[in-house]
């Protein structure tokens, strides 16, 4: 909870945001944290008529349902498949990781890939594929579980990379059609890849933004600074996160990517295919590649058939609020799409916070 | 050192001996000590409240408390919650073939001087013992009951919008002292569970029994779940004000650090009273005339509306408080 200090300065903000506040306007929150975030500090009634829309920024969301189904099939065969606790409820083609596992089939849940790691030396004789979800955040971490499987000979341990960037999903958002008035960027990812790598979000699409925290106060931060951009009519990319986020990013970390990945077309849910979007494993490091090293079905044999609209809320054409099967047939429990059952996700936070039960979605 | 051995559970001399040298030694209810099949009790004026609850703690020893005395305090709060002054409990064990029985010894130590000091007679007991990584050290089922006091009318049919909710003391104490000794999360923290009975703190607010609506200890699930409950059985809304929800800084940073939401953490000496406006600020300040109530609040009102549960966040905006879905915090209590 925010000090007294910081209090009286998000109020401020906020006052002075009202202030700005002339029309409806649209601002993206990218971050599927910043989605949470928003919702859970009762941000958005308080910020009317801005409207704040969530965007790509949920790794479990965007990741397609082709790549859960082969982890799915992969499991049925006698592999272990260790990931994030937060993929087993999403729904892929037609069953999920957490129902597979009910029926029988090894998945277990670790909190960083280096659990799995530890997996795969307590059991030598079974692969052990490790699902990796994640942006430019968790990337190096399983950059370093790869090379630590290659110098403790664990040749039994895979990853299966839907590992994606930030900054080509920020150019497929943009080129396309949007209405989008300005951005709040990723601190996390940010801190990562350096502020100075979006800007040509101002530059390229003209669109103001700005990389962002995640407190009230960072937040309000954000938004002030990009009302003002847009008020003065010049858009920039400005860093309202400076303690964190650092002009050029974390050079040891893009150094261990760099290392570790290639860059290559990668499948996003609501997007599609994305070039140079995903990051795959380097040649040197192909032993172990799930994706290489097991025969997976065929992406072409799979269709990918949402029956929810989470592609619509990532690209931020519409609110949770707006899809008919919010709260209604899609629910936490059963959620008819990922973005229902990440914990990052824009249709979990708005269920959990910004509904009204016993009243039908405007 | 000795052990629980699956002889223990035999019904023969190992049991006897259990029975005889622990269990004996430190319940007295005269009833007990004859060993019969069923325990006679004698006849209670009222109507009678009867509550049930397992107690599977991981680990039994936690900062503040263990699952003898937590064993205790669930179903002695559960009456108390009820209405129902309690009187009477069973006690039934669940033991892991060997279980230390020093560290048996300790819970039911813990277990027989908790019972004491809130008036309660355990009149019955059972023990079985299943074979090693049959069951994690040990499980305690308990069963109170209670005479229901005549001067409480509770229920959410008597809640009406307008009326206070009151909180008597920081939420969440018992999930984080328990999660921070948990394997493969533990970590270092000052904060120690709340476990506690509660009989006599609710009696220290009789003279305000006529203003008293609804009460309830909000365990597994913590407020926000208690709350969603009242609220969908009341078809009324609760609204909740961040700024005056008593959270303990600890309870807080810990609670951040694991992405737990204070509201969802379980209590296990806290209770929620719902009562008439007028009543409330006498109510907080008896409650905090108690050791147990010293950092009561009002935490917020019941409002017209559809069953929801909202939390005006400090900075003046409104969220909902959801009911919890699959919180990863299994075996709390």
């Amino acid at each position: 909870m925010l000090s007294g200090t910081e209090l009286a300065q998000a109020q401020q903000l906020l006052a002075l945001i009202k202030k700005k506040l002339t029309g409806p306007l649209s601002i993206m929150e990218v971050c599927g944290t910043h989605t949470t975030a928003i919702s859970k500090y009762g941000l958005r009634p308080l910020l009317e008529p801005l409207r704040l829309l969530s965007g790509p920024g949920c790794p479990v969301c965007v990741t397609a349902a082709v790549d859960l189904d082969r982890m799915i099939a992969l499991a049925g065969t006698g592999a272990i498949v260790a990931t994030f606790g937060d993929l087993l409820r999403v729904p892929g083609s037609e069953t999920s990781l957490e129902q597979a596992q009910a029926e029988g089939a090894d998945i277990r849940i670790v909190y960083s890939p280096l659990d799995a790691l530890a997996i795969a030396a307590d059991n030598p004789k079974r692969p052990v594929v490790f699902l990796g979800v994640g942006f430019e955040t968790t990337a190096p971490a399983m950059a370093l579980a790869v090379k630590q499987a290659r110098e403790r000979d664990l040749s039994n341990f895979y990853l299966y990379s839907c590992l994606k960037t930030v900054v080509p999903a920020l150019h497929a958002l943009l080129a396309a059609p949007h209405g989008l008035d300005g951005l709040l960027l990723p601190g996390h990812v940010s801190s990562v890849i350096g502020r100075r790598a979006q800007d040509f979000v101002a530059s390229l699409y003209g669109v103001p933004a700005a990389v962002v925290g995640f407190g009230e106060r960072d937040i309000l931060l954000g938004i002030a600074a990009v009302l003002r951009m847009i008020e003065e009519g010049t858009p920039g990319v400005v860093n309202a996160y400076p303690h964190v986020v650092r002009e050029e990013g974390n050079l040891l970390a893009q150094k261990l990517l760099a290392e570790v990945f290639d860059t290559a077309a990668a499948e996003w849910r609501g997007f599609g295919m994305i070039p140079e979007s995903g990051l795959v494993l380097k040649t040197e490091f192909a032993s172990h590649d799930a994706a290489l090293h097991f025969d997976l079905p065929h992406a072409s044999v799979l269709r990918e058939q949402d029956p929810c609209r989470c592609g619509d809320v990532l690209r931020g054409a519409i609110s949770p609020l707006d899809c008919a099967l919010f709260a209604d047939r899609c629910l936490p429990l059963t959620p008819l799409g990922p973005c229902m059952v990440s914990s990052e996700g824009a249709c979990a936070a708005y269920y959990r916070y910004d509904r009204k039960k016993g009243v039908a979605p405007a | 050192m000795k052990r629980v051995l699956l002889a223990h559970g035999d019904g023969g001399l190992y049991a006897a001996a259990l029975i005889k040298d622990l269990f004996l030694r430190h319940f007295s209810y005269p009833e007990l000590g004859k060993l019969k099949d069923a325990a006679l009790l004698s006849s209670i004026d009222g109507r009678l409240a009867v509550t049930t609850d397992s107690f599977v703690v991981q680990p039994p020893f936690f900062p503040g408390g263990d699952i003898g005395k937590l064993s205790v305090c669930g179903t002695v709060n559960d009456l108390v919650a009820g209405g129902a002054q309690p009187l009477y409990l069973t006690v039934s064990f669940i033991l892991e073939e060997g279980l230390p029985l020093e560290e048996l010894e300790v819970i039911v130590v813990s277990l027989a001087d908790t019972a004491r000091s809130c008036g309660v007679e355990v009149v019955a007991g059972d023990t079985k013992v299943v074979p090693r990584g049959q069951a994690d050290k040990l499980y305690i089922t308990t069963t109170g009951i209670g005479r229901v006091d005549p001067r409480l009318a509770l229920g959410a049919e008597h809640v009406r919008s307008g009326d206070a909710v009151i909180l008597s003391g920081p939420a969440g104490d018992h999930g984080i002292a328990v999660l921070s000794c948990r394997k493969g999360v533990s970590f270092q923290t000052q904060v120690v569970s709340d476990c506690a009975p509660l009989n006599e703190l609710i009696e220290t607010i009789s003279p305000y029994f006529p203003a008293l609506r609804w009460l309830r200890d909000p365990t597994r699930g913590g407020v926000g779940a208690t709350l969603n409950e009242l609220a969908e059985s009341a078809a009324l809304d609760v609204m909740l004000e961040e700024k005056l929800l008593p959270v303990r800084p600890e309870v807080r940073a810990a609670a951040e650090l694991l992405g737990l939401d204070p509201l969802y953490l379980p209590n296990e000496g806290k209770m929620i009273l719902v009562v008439e406006q007028e009543a409330a600020v006498a109510v907080r300040a008896a409650l905090r005339e108690h050791p147990l109530g010293r950092e009561a609040e009002i935490i917020g009102q019941v409002e017209r509306g559809t069953g929801n549960v909202w939390l005006r966040t400090v900075l003046g905006g409104t969220r909902g408080v959801e009911m919890p879905a699959g919180l990863p915090l299994p075996r709390i209590c």
